[in-house]
């Protein structure tokens, strides 16, 4: 066998040679009997190619069966290329995957929906892996005192996620995921809270004002100033019917400051 | 998301200690976990990819726990990237340090290759070049691991479609040579080895006879794909999507015969089949520990008559 001259380790041309098909196979690549190597290398390099591709397909399901497996897979390699997994931990892949489908041009014009489903796709996965955390329950709120209401601060749960579209994402969400995707019909604007008070990822669609509401107090507004940003939003604003939302679906965890600021 | 893993309180009791020793095991998916409990499968141990349990909460780890209270656990690593040019990813490794006291698994195990370069993660198990540079790298990185986790990992043999210009020691020689020097334990894919010999033209019982058999503490077995190379001859793929192929199953028969009952996992990850077709591989596999393991008390019984 020959000595390279301070060889210490391949990988260099190695992973260039799996990321790129036109390299050919690494020059320090062999095999016994002095057997070609091109198809030997190739499995490499399908495995790899395959292996990435099927996991951008597993964290969003609903993308592909809406835009169809042929067309989700030349995405996912576009965007693979572009932007590859940095972590092994591979649930977390995909985070750009939502702003690469509002630039690719196939999705931006004939799917411009497509990208908004990405992005609930992505906070469904986040809120199924986030940490396990009790929700806010309706008695801890009873208990403050009326007049700190309006001081209310809360942390948001690990699994809180506010999605807003145009498009009515959560319908072609649950069409894409059912296996229905041709009955998917993007028209209506949805505004979503992604929450997972127990094991159950929920996606609640929310009414006038809730979202800006949410907004706020996830960003450590107090309740006071969330509820003038939502009443700033949507001047049907219920307050009581949101606080509803937010203890059902298990938006936060804990009451953060609850003190007069005066 | 490490600090929050860290940070997380879990239950604080401690699993109870399953016994690993003579039994054969599948890999745990999350599909079969109904299955498993409607259909309890004492003495089965489970195996699960480290990576998989890597998220702060959520389904994963309530399916994980439950598994683990009644099950011996196998937390077998694929992308630490042992082999890689790269130091060992520092938040990877604390992670699995975590899953490792979190889950107190029985065996722990990872693979001779590598998967991350630079920045970029590759989602494969790719091969190394065998020299005194890479030996020491991979040396240097499991000496990391283990004093990380406090215990000896087991690291697994490749399966391989290339082989290297600058390569000076034999697989079973460079392995070896990690064992001395890093005191791990070996977890002996059988599959592997077939599907290796098979690409490379050279026999699995000798590379056996030459593999250092007494640190094995773990064997997988799995089933292969067949394609070809680019003079024809035969490529074998470990593709771990079907059953166990005959000659595997006889490599296995004769390695179990020699060494005793060692834990046997079978390796299913793509194209999974309903739980039934899992365990039946793995009583294939238990009925053969079961035959050898008696027959190895006999023989140990007459060397100390004798």
């Amino acid at each position: 066998m020959r000595r390279l001259a301070d060889t210490v380790w391949p990988c260099d041309d190695f992973a260039a040679a799996l990321r790129d098909p036109s390299r050919g196979q690494p020059a320090n690549v062999t095999a016994a009997g002095g057997k070609a190597t091109a198809k030997r290398f190739n499995v490499y390099r399908n495995n790899v190619a395959y292996s990435l591709g099927e996991a951008l397909a597993a964290n969003f399901p609903a993308v592909r069966a809406l835009c169809g497996a042929e067309r989700f897979a030349e995405a996912a390699r576009l965007h693979i290329a572009e932007e590859p997994p940095t972590s092994p931990i591979l649930f977390e892949y995909g985070h750009g995957f939502a702003g690469f489908l509002d630039r690719f041009p196939p999705a931006r014009q004939q799917m411009p929906w497509l990208a908004d489903v990405a992005r609930l796709e992505r906070a469904w996965l986040d809120a199924y892996h986030a940490a396990d955390r009790e929700p806010l329950s309706g008695e801890e709120i009873a208990a403050v005192p009326p007049e700190q209401l309006e001081n209310l601060r809360l942390d948001p749960h690990p699994a809180f996620a506010l999605v807003r579209s145009p498009f009515a994402v959560l319908d072609l969400f649950h069409a894409g995921r059912s296996g229905r995707p041709q009955t998917a019909d993007p028209h209506g604007a949805h505004d979503l809270l992604v929450t997972r008070p127990a094991l159950d990822v929920l996606v609640t669609k929310l009414r006038s004002g809730q979202f800006a509401l949410l907004k706020s107090l996830a960003s450590g507004g107090s309740l006071g100033e969330a509820a003038a940003a939502a009443f700033d939003e949507a001047e049907d604003f219920d307050l009581a019917a949101a606080m509803t939302v937010l203890l059902s679906s298990g938006a936060f965890s804990a009451i953060r400051l609850a003190l007069p600021t005066d | 998301m490490t600090s929050d893993l860290k940070s997380r309180p879990h239950d604080g009791a401690l699993f109870p200690e399953h016994p690993v020793a003579g039994l054969a095991g599948a890999s745990f998916k999350p599909q079969h976990l109904a299955a498993i409990l409607d259909d309890p499968s004492p003495g089965v141990f489970f195996e699960v990819h480290a990576e998989n349990y890597m998220g702060a909460g959520g389904p994963p780890h309530a399916a994980l726990t439950r598994i683990r209270r009644d099950h011996a656990l196998s937390l077998h690593g694929v992308c630490m990237s042992i082999g890689g040019q790269n130091p060992i990813d520092r938040d990877h490794l604390d992670r699995f340090a975590f899953l490792v006291a979190r889950y107190q698994p029985a065996l722990v195990s990872e693979h001779l290759a590598w998967s991350t370069h630079g920045d970029i993660y590759y989602n494969d198990l790719l091969p190394l070049p065998y020299t005194a540079a890479t030996l020491a790298r991979v040396c240097e990185h499991i000496d990391q691991v283990q004093e990380a986790i406090s215990r000896p990992i087991m690291l697994e043999n490749p399966s391989t479609y290339v082989l290297f210009e600058e390569s000076e020691y034999a697989e079973t020689d460079f392995i070896a040579e990690i064992v001395r020097r890093t005191g791990c334990a070996l977890l002996l894919d059988v599959n592997n080895v077939f599907v290796s010999a098979t690409n490379h033209g050279f026999s699995a019982t000798d590379y056996l006879g030459a593999y250092p058999l007494e640190h094995v503490r773990e064997i997988h077995l799995a089933g292969h794909d067949r394609q070809e190379d680019d003079e024809g001859s035969p490529l074998l793929i470990d593709s771990h999507d079907r059953p166990v192929a005959d000659p595997v199953w006889a490599l296995y028969d004769m390695v179990i015969r020699q060494c005793g009952p060692i834990p046997t996992l079978v390796e299913w990850d793509a194209d999974i089949p309903d739980w039934p077709v899992l365990k039946a591989e793995a009583a294939a596999a238990q009925a053969i520990l079961d035959h050898h393991a008696h027959n190895f008390m006999i023989g140990k019984r007459h060397a100390a008559i004798s």
